[in-house]
């Protein structure tokens, strides 16, 4: 079973973990990325996240068909992001795989959030006391 | 032909909306396309790195677009 979601309401990081669980696997590896209160040396008030909606979604489905080529043991892929406005510790994403042994859990998953990062449509818009910042947007 | 570009990001910020109806010549490239916004809006050429979707793909630059085709306007992701 795959699930990729996107949703703007706080992310349910124990319901995304039960959606990943089943008695098939041995191992559950998953990444949970929040929102930090520093970027370098600035203090972050909170954080926006945008997306493109239609292709981010099709993006993921995407990076979990290409997961379960590379590991055709995985029986759990789960990726949910959000969007909207964010506060500091907040998840801000869940990636959990389900699999028989720990190596390939471990190794979907950082396959996942790492793809995730360069692909998926979603821009971070970090503001700070004193201005905002589209993150990562210029050399 | 007339498209209308979805823009997301910092891009949106440069062009100042969130979508943009542009009139190109028919069968434009993707390349030409984003040619011609950084001719429009200079501030384009300072990102990372910008991007044409169609129809929720990443486009290649010789790609055609066609007067149908869903394209967007991509500056550098940063989700995760």
């Amino acid at each position: 079973m795959t699930y990729v979601a996107l949703t703007d309401q706080p992310l349910d990081v124990a319901a995304a973990l039960r959606r990943a669980e089943t008695p098939e696997a041995g191992a559950v590896a998953a990444f949970i990325g929040t929102i930090r209160a520093h970027t370098a040396g600035r203090a972050v008030t909170r954080l926006h996240y945008e997306a493109y909606e239609t292709m981010a979604l099709h993006q993921l489905r995407r990076l979990a068909a290409q997961a379960r080529e590379r590991w055709p043991m995985l029986a759990r892929v789960v990726v949910i992001h959000r969007t909207g406005t964010l506060e500091i510790g907040e998840a801000a994403v869940v990636v959990a795989v389900a699999s028989p042994h720990r190596a390939e859990a471990f190794a979907a998953c950082q396959f996942l959030i790492d793809t995730l990062k360069e692909v998926v449509p979603i821009w971070k818009h970090e503001h700070y006391a004193d201005g905002t910042t589209w993150v990562a947007a210029h050399p | 032909m007339t498209i209308t570009l979805a823009v997301f990001g910092i891009a949106r910020d440069i062009i100042g909306a969130a979508t943009l109806p542009l009139d190109i010549p028919a069968e434009e490239s993707v390349d030409e396309l984003l040619a011609r916004l950084r001719r429009l809006y200079p501030a384009l050429a300072e990102l990372r790195s910008l991007a044409i979707a169609v129809n929720s793909e990443y486009a290649h630059p010789a790609d055609r677009l066609h007067p149908h085709d869903e394209v967007a306007l991509l500056p550098p992701v940063s989700g995760g």
